[in-house]
């Protein structure tokens, strides 16, 4: 069922490839916007660039947000989900993850590029990227209990932003922190485990919040 | 098409004191009856008399503000998955994807109802629905009866015991009319129960029929 719902969303997306590349152009052009307004100067690129690129990444899934639920909402298929007797818990896991492989991974399998153009030593990339990997779905399962919130309400998608940027601020302090950390020979470690640890809470915890928001929202 | 609804199961859906109000605007209130396999209730009323808000209390979408609904003597809150196992709920909103086509559409209705269905049997319900030679057209291109026959095709390949259809008349033409009334008769026939509204008249041939007039 979890597996089919993935599948579903993936099969929506590939015939919508549009919505995909924008949110990636977005993250590239913000990331790119930077250099220009603060001029080439190395080392401040090099200090900035993981805040810059992890602030990024989360603008970049935040804007994408509303499309986990709201086609769903509008044409009816969310309340076919609603009184579907499967677990709703596992239907909104599955599309948060769907969620996070559209929008996520393409982020994740550009930062490299990203890190060069920020003129970032090898060894920095990578953890950027590692970091990215584990942050990002919790970006993904977080932004599904706002989405789920805001539902159907007029002016949502501001709101939304206000309700899950807070929520985000965890991810980003240890996503941009374990690159930083890196750079100056403290080893990320310690952040990614942090990381780690909060992707298995949200796993575990965001798919019931989501779930009952829905069913609020949904009354 | 075979259908599994058991018949030697006698299925029981009652309402009882059923109250429901948007806003601070009571749409109705005392609400009771009481639903047998077999039988079939149609619910009228004029526009925003509650109509709507009623079946979605049945599906149990939303929670009435006093009552209690009843399947087999147990409460639907109680039963959770059991009861939405036996139901299908044809709402206003169509549930196809404009995205998928006709096949695609059907095939993930059924598996999110819990149904997984053989290519046959979706091409054999789309065929019966009158969609044939377009299974493979996104829904975007196809009329809006033609979206409305993709969701009737899902009465064709569901199990459950209870219908609950809100206006299903609308957008359809008169072949699909009849197509529909066939499929509630065989349906009530074999032990199913229906739950409708619809403002246009349409005669349907079983045993128990009720009105439920909201005002």
């Amino acid at each position: 069922m979890f597996l089919w719902v993935i599948q579903r969303d993936l099969l929506l997306a590939m015939r919508r490839r549009f919505d995909i590349l924008t949110t990636l152009f977005f993250f590239v052009i913000v990331v790119s916007l930077f250099p220009l307004g603060i001029g080439p100067e190395i080392n401040i690129l090099r200090t900035i660039a993981p805040g810059v690129v992890w602030v990024a990444a989360l603008l970049a899934s935040m804007l994408s947000l509303g499309r986990i639920f709201s086609n769903d909402y509008l044409d009816g298929t969310l309340e076919q989900m609603l009184i579907s007797p499967q677990s709703l818990s596992l239907l909104v896991l599955g599309k948060a993850l769907a969620h996070w492989l559209i929008t996520g991974i393409p982020l994740i399998l550009i930062s490299p590029l990203l890190g060069i153009q920020y003129n970032l030593p090898l060894d920095a990339i990578l953890i950027l990227a590692l970091s990215l990997l584990l942050g990002t779905p919790i970006l993904s399962l977080i932004g599904a209990i706002g989405a789920a919130l805001t539902l159907g309400l007029r002016g949502g998608g501001m709101l939304v932003s206000l309700l899950v940027l807070p929520l985000y601020i965890p991810v980003l302090v240890f996503g941009s922190g374990a690159v930083e950390a890196s750079a100056v020979g403290l080893g990320a470690g310690a952040h990614l485990s942090l990381l780690g640890a909060f992707l298995l809470i949200a796993l575990v915890i965001t798919p019931w919040a989501t779930a009952s928001a829905l069913r609020i929202s949904m009354e | 098409m075979s259908y599994n609804v058991n018949l030697s199961t006698i299925f029981m859906l009652q309402g009882i004191n059923l109250e429901c109000m948007r806003g601070d605007r009571t749409l109705f209130k005392n609400i009771n009856f009481s639903l047998e396999s077999g039988g079939l209730m149609q619910v009228r009323g004029p526009n925003g008399s509650g109509k709507t808000s009623l079946l979605r209390i049945l599906c149990g979408l939303a929670p009435p503000i006093y009552g209690e609904i009843l399947w087999d003597t147990n409460n639907i809150r109680s039963l959770g998955e059991k009861y939405r196992n036996a139901i299908t709920y044809l709402g206003h909103l169509n549930g196809v994807k404009d995205d998928l086509t006709a096949t695609e559409n059907l095939y993930i209705s059924s598996a999110l109802a819990g149904v997984v269905i053989t290519k046959n049997k979706v091409h054999e319900a789309l065929q019966q629905v009158g969609l044939s030679g377009r299974e493979s057209l996104p829904a975007k291109v196809l009329s809006q009866g033609q979206r409305r026959r993709i969701t009737l095709a899902r009465l064709l390949v569901c199990d459950t015991a209870l219908w609950i259809l809100d206006e299903p008349l609308t957008a359809l033409d008169s072949s699909a009319i009849e197509l529909l009334r066939n499929l509630l008769e065989q349906h009530l026939k074999q032990g199913g129960m229906v739950v409708m509204t619809t403002h246009q008249e349409i005669t349907i041939a079983a045993i128990k029929i009720q009105q439920l007039q909201l005002t």
